[in-house]
């Protein structure tokens, strides 16, 4: 097989990964400040149609990724103020959050199903673009891939490095002890729930601007559940999510190139697999989990301080 | 950011109020039509032209209400074993695959059945109980990974949706598929030892919903005045506390799983062998989400569940009357389900907490 | 005279129809030791959380160096040298020494040189620390001593202290006391929070005595007896518990066979070969400090833990790998130590709490129906018997105070007279009236002719009740001894794991 099939095939687990390592990295940052948002989804697809009408309208693909950040931030909002404002259920209020995301999104986009606009530009890096062989592999992609790449790095210095990743780091350990010290617990975590609502925004934006590119309902197609498990499979370790979507990415390109490679099987079967392997993955990581996970201990609870 | 110089305090309540136990659900419908009226505001509708398509009209019509009742029977069925696991702390969100499998297993004794003339009158129980066993199993997968590795069960039960759904849509596509439905995707329509009959002849309403009517008595003597009603109560209150009641938390998990998964098997297969009479891609408007809904507008407990099962049915009704009257979009259901869902979990916080205003120390 | 280094005048917080404190004021001098002494609930913790700035008072005033100040928030606290050494540690488990400390710091405050701070203030104090390792692999000792250097690394000139030694064996409590007497010479003001009056006799210069939120006497405290001090806090004379009248010891109701657990987690402690025997009208306590494995006997002993078959033996029969339904049917009862969600379920209604314990004994059930008229019958008799304070069976367990649900989570056990009784710090955070009935309640079990397993961190409550003592460290428990054989250094050493020379050696190497 030629080289020109390998790029197709690393390309193709690139861009369909993107989405994956957005959303999971912006509620990687949630989770660790002991929000567990199950509303990814939903925010993903609000991100996704509001992405595209703002895009279609300003002939933008930079407006439309803000538009699709700004969406999902809302949505976030909604789910803070249930969950914080009012110590709400997360898993409940992540499941509303979703349902709603699903209607909404359905409801926004009914006048844009079928129109279509150009894919976002791939950036051309000079000289790095033209490296032989990894060059177009490594460096053709648009600018999404950048900006994923560019956050999981950000995310990573943040938590290990900055005074206010480990103050979010501390809340999602004891949110009690972080109110007594004169932390402001409530405030923290909704910077953090905010953040997961922008980062599954700008995923749905992508798949909006540059995977497909265009609307139709329900697009996001369990992806948003899939970087939850993701956030899980790499135990709370932002680079490990980047290495979690490429295999996910990988399940992917199985279902895109089987007819290619030859594999003669359902199409159900392999639409089925991204999901199956999401389970296996599960399994396999709780099979060698180890002590060093970094499980916020207070995930999912929720704190209301009691003076 | 400026700071309000009011913010608004949580305070516990010793013990819950029980007129807003009662009151926070209608509270939050309430609260729920107002958002509900601004969305169908922003899509240029008279909001009192659509609450009357969608609420009263359906009321109103006796062909409708029998609508309602057939719609709201799975939506109770599913969400009377969601209650459960939820009150213990257990999320299974997969019933919708739950309910696909059910009604694909259960349907395929149909299918495999199909044209036989005698000895018939195994054919719909057996399906029924197959529908509900495979739904348990179907539940038992998320359940048994939990408590044998840990592995959480939201996101295994979810993910189980699709695979039920591809593995349906496989099957009406290929094997099963009627060879002489003019290469549609459906099964050939059941026989009718394989169909349930309707409540009274010539009804209808299916007889599927007497039987959701009597789980529902059963499943709120069970949780109130039995000991496995008392130690799902709880192992959600107080885990440590059902430990110490002897309660084993892995038994209980499993238990639970399996209850809800073979009430949401049991609710695909009735729908199949009750409406839709054949296997086809898709059997559920979203009856397995949806009956989250139902569960928490229901608070839970099962008589509030049949309430909030007829409520939601009624959405559904109304929102394929809008669709087709005034031209409103069927997500605009899906949204106001959502909206229901977020006000109920808020007005839900009443019971628990007083909500005070505090002035800000300046 | 100067003013007072801090001083609080004239406090008033109410909560609902609370008054947490009426009218409290308090001075402390530089170079003083103040105690503030009071039952649970008069309102030690909510004077000092207003110090501290977590609550905000709705009269009255904070004054450092007899200029006002408002105290609008912790850090607000801990700008104007105010530092707070908290009861229940508030520290963050998965994060290092060094994060913890660094995170009660201003933010521009540079990480980098963090490492040779606390070690300056280690050095200074003797409380030596690695700042790179996590919490939860720390000792209880260990963790407070974490607190009391990130108090001290804000070099504040006033420092609370909430019942410090509640988590220190006695010798390591001298050592504290060494820190705290360096930290007086210095002319810091300290504010210490104790319920071991004979510590604040020893310690403390001056005593504040809150009753029901409000000041009854502010004294120096080595002028008045213990017991006097104790009846000032209560307002009244509390008897003492008499004591076991030497009824005579029985067969051996309850025998532990080298039972081992491996922690159920990370945070948990192991237990080690642990082997004693109990007999009927025997109370044999076991000591030891919060942490070093009381959780996990209890639960291997109540069965929420399973062991091997022969590690636990009942009446002859092996029960280590039972549940704790099939010990209860053995005449067994238990008291956890954490009444809130353990012992009881707060949400739930006095009978269902009955309940919760019994349904697996007979009579409760008919037909596989709970029959709530006799729940509710039986829930009456341990109200009335117990003397518990609430409106009926229907009310819910957490409108209880602490020490009337105490009186109802033992009263419930103790009415089925059992004859086995494993409980865990059966008075922890209960007033006075009520713990002494509950000790009481515990002599008595054993004098008609009962076995008694009592696992407490209070000496004293041990002292009162206990026929033999052991104690338990890191997971080991030391040999029983008569009470009266043994003195409190003895035990302390004991809970210090002064038997345990190999693992001592493996420490200190």
């Amino acid at each position: 097989m030629s080289s020109v099939f390998f790029q197709a095939v690393a390309a193709t687990i690139i861009a369909s990964s993107i989405p994956l390592i957005l959303a999971a990295i912006g509620e990687l940052v949630a989770e660790r400040s002991g929000m567990l948002n199950l509303g990814v989804e939903g925010m993903m697809l609000m991100g996704a149609v509001c992405g595209f009408i703002g895009a279609y309208f300003s002939g933008s693909t930079l407006i439309g990724a803000l538009c699709g950040v700004a969406a999902g931030m809302a949505m976030a909002a909604l789910y803070g103020l249930l969950t914080i404002g009012f110590a709400v259920n997360q898993v409940a209020a992540g499941l509303a959050l979703t349902i709603f995301g699903q209607g909404l999104s359905g409801l926004v986009g009914a006048h844009f199903v079928g129109l279509k606009r150009d894919g976002a530009p791939h950036l051309h890096l000079p000289w790095l673009s033209d490296l032989p062989y990894i060059g177009h592999m490594l460096f053709g992609e648009d600018g999404f891939a950048y900006v994923a790449v560019g956050l999981v790095a950000g995310v990573a210095w943040f938590l290990r490095y900055s005074r206010a990743g480990l103050d979010l780091r501390a809340v999602g350990d004891n949110p009690a002890s972080a109110h007594a010290l004169g932390m402001p617990v409530g405030g923290i975590r909704l910077k953090a729930v905010l953040f997961g609502g922008a980062c599954a925004g700008l995923s749905g934006a992508y798949l909006t601007l540059a995977y497909t590119p265009f609307w139709s309902p329900g697009l996001s197609a369990g992806r948003g559940w899939i970087a939850l498990a993701l956030v899980v499979f790499a135990s709370w370790k932002p680079w490990r999510v980047v290495l979690g979507a490429l295999l996910f990415g990988g399940a992917t390109i199985l279902q895109l190139q089987a007819q290619a490679l030859g594999i003669r099987l359902p199409s159900q079967m392999l639409s089925a697999l991204p999901y199956v392997v999401t389970i296996l993955a599960l399994i396999l990581l709780n099979l060698r989990r180890n002590r060093g996970s970094l499980t916020p201990a207070a995930l999912g609870l929720p704190f209301v301080a009691d003076t | 950011m400026s700071v309000s110089p009011w913010r608004f305090k949580l305070v516990t309540r010793a013990n819950p109020s029980r007129a807003l136990v009662l009151l926070a659900p209608v509270l939050a419908v309430a609260l729920a039509l107002v958002f509900g009226a601004l969305m169908i505001l922003a899509l240029g509708k008279s909001p009192l032209q659509a609450f009357d398509v969608y609420f009263a009209q359906p009321l109103a019509d006796p062909f409708s209400l029998a609508e309602i009742v057939v719609k709201a029977s799975p939506l109770v069925m599913i969400a009377l074993g969601l209650a459960f696991c939820y009150r213990a702390n257990l999320w299974n969100i997969g019933a919708e695959g739950q309910f696909v499998i059910g009604g694909t297993l259960g349907g395929g004794i149909a299918v495999a059945t199909h044209g036989m003339t005698h000895m018939t009158f195994w054919i719909l129980p057996t399906m029924l109980v197959v529908g509900m066993v495979g739904g348990a199993l179907y539940a038992l997968i998320p359940a048994v990974l939990k408590v044998t590795l840990g592995v959480s069960e939201i996101l295994v039960s979810l993910m189980l949706v699709y695979v039920a759904q591809l593995n349906l849509d496989y099957l009406v596509r290929g094997p099963w598929r009627d060879p002489k439905g003019f290469n549609f995707p459906v099964t050939a329509g059941f026989d009718t030892a394989a169909t349930l009959p309707p409540l009274w002849p010539g009804g209808a309403v299916h007889s599927g919903v007497a039987i959701t009517v009597l789980l529902v008595i059963i499943m709120a003597v069970v949780l109130a005045r039995t000991r496995f009603g008392f130690a799902v109560r709880t192992a959600g209150l107080a885990p440590r506390a059902a430990g110490f009641a002897g309660f084993e938390h892995r038994r209980l998990t499993l238990a639970l799983f399996a209850l809800s998964g073979g009430l949401a098997g049991l609710a695909g297969v009735v729908e199949v062998s009750g409406v839709i009479n054949q296997l086809q891609p898709s059997i559920s408007p979203g009856y397995g989400f949806a009956a989250i809904i139902v569960a928490f507008l229901g608070r839970l407990s099962p008589v509030g569940i049949l309430v909030a099962g007829l409520v939601l049915a009624l959405t559904y009704i109304g929102g394929e009357a809008a669709q087709i009257a005034m031209k409103l979009p069927l997500d605009l259901t899906t949204a106001f389900q959502g909206v229901v869902l977020m006000c109920v979990l808020a007005a839900d916080v009443l019971t628990h907490y007083r909500l005070t205003i505090a002035r800000r120390a300046s | 005279m100067p003013p007072p280094l801090v001083s609080l005048d004239h406090i008033t917080r109410r909560f609902g129809t609370l008054v947490a404190n009426d009218d409290v004021s308090l001075a402390v001098q530089r170079g003083e030791i103040h105690a503030l002494l009071g039952e649970n609930g008069a309102g030690k913790s909510t004077l000092v959380k207003i110090l501290y700035g977590l609550i905000q008072p709705d009269n009255g005033t904070i004054s450092l160096d007899g200029t006002a100040l408002r105290v609008g928030s912790p850090q607000q606290a801990r700008a104007a040298g105010i530092g707070m050494v908290f009861q229940h540690f508030s520290l963050f488990d998965n994060l290092t020494v060094a994060e913890n400390i660094a995170l009660v710091l201003p933010a521009t405050a540079g990480l980098k040189r963090l490492d040779q701070r606390i070690s300056a203030i280690a050095t200074r104090y003797g409380l030596p620390l690695d700042p790179q390792r996590p919490i939860w692999s720390l000792s209880a000792g260990e963790r407070q001593r974490v607190e009391i250097v990130r108090a001290l690394i804000q070099e504040p000139r006033v420092l609370v202290l909430d019942e410090p030694t509640s988590v220190l064996t006695p010798q390591e409590a001298t050592t504290l006391f060494a820190t705290l007497n360096r930290l007086k010479a210095e002319g810091k003001a300290l504010i210490y929070i104790s319920h071991k009056l004979e510590e604040v006799r020893g310690l403390c210069d001056r005593a504040t005595i809150l009753r029901a939120g409000r000041v009854v006497a502010t004294c120096d405290p080595k002028a008045y007896s213990a017991h006097a001090l104790g009846e000032l806090m209560m307002g009244r004379d509390i008897g003492a518990v008499r004591p076991p009248s030497g009824a005579a010891v029985g067969a051996v109701r309850l025998r532990l066979n080298q039972l081992s657990l491996a922690a159920p987690d990370l945070h948990g402690v192991s237990l080690h070969d642990i082997t004693l025997e109990v007999r009927d009208g025997e109370v044999l306590g076991v000591a030891g400090i919060a942490g070093n494995g009381q959780s996990e006997l209890f639960a291997a002993l109540s069965g929420e833990s399973r062991t091997l078959a022969d590690a636990i033996v009942i009446d002859g029969h092996a029960v280590g790998d039972q549940g704790i339904n099939r010990r209860r049917a053995l005449d067994a009862a238990f008291v956890p130590e954490e009444r809130n969600g353990h012992a009881a379920v707060g949400a739930m209604s006095l009978a269902d709490n009955l309940f919760l314990s019994r349904h697996a004994l007979p009579g409760l059930l008919q037909h596989g129906v709970i029959d709530n008229n006799a729940l509710r019958a039986r829930t009456v008799e341990v109200i009335a018997g117990f003397d518990v304070r609430t409106t009926g069976p229907e009310a819910a367990a957490r409108t209880l105070s602490g020490g009337n649900l105490q009186k109802f989570v033992v009263g419930r056990e103790l009415a089925r007279q059992p004859r086995l009784l494993i409980i865990n710090q059966p008075t922890w955070g209960v007033d006075a009236l009520a713990a002494a009935a509950i000790r009481q309640a515990i002599v008595e079990l054993a004098t008609r002719g009962a076995a008694v397993l009592v696992i407490s961190q209070d000496l004293d409550e041990l002292y009162e009740v206990s026929d033999h003592l052991c104690a338990l460290a890191h997971g080991h428990l030391s040999a029983p001894r008569p009470a009266a054989e043994l003195d409190r250094s003895a035990i302390g050493l004991l809970m210090g794991g002064a038997n345990q020379f190999a693992a001592e050696a493996a420490h200190v190497g």
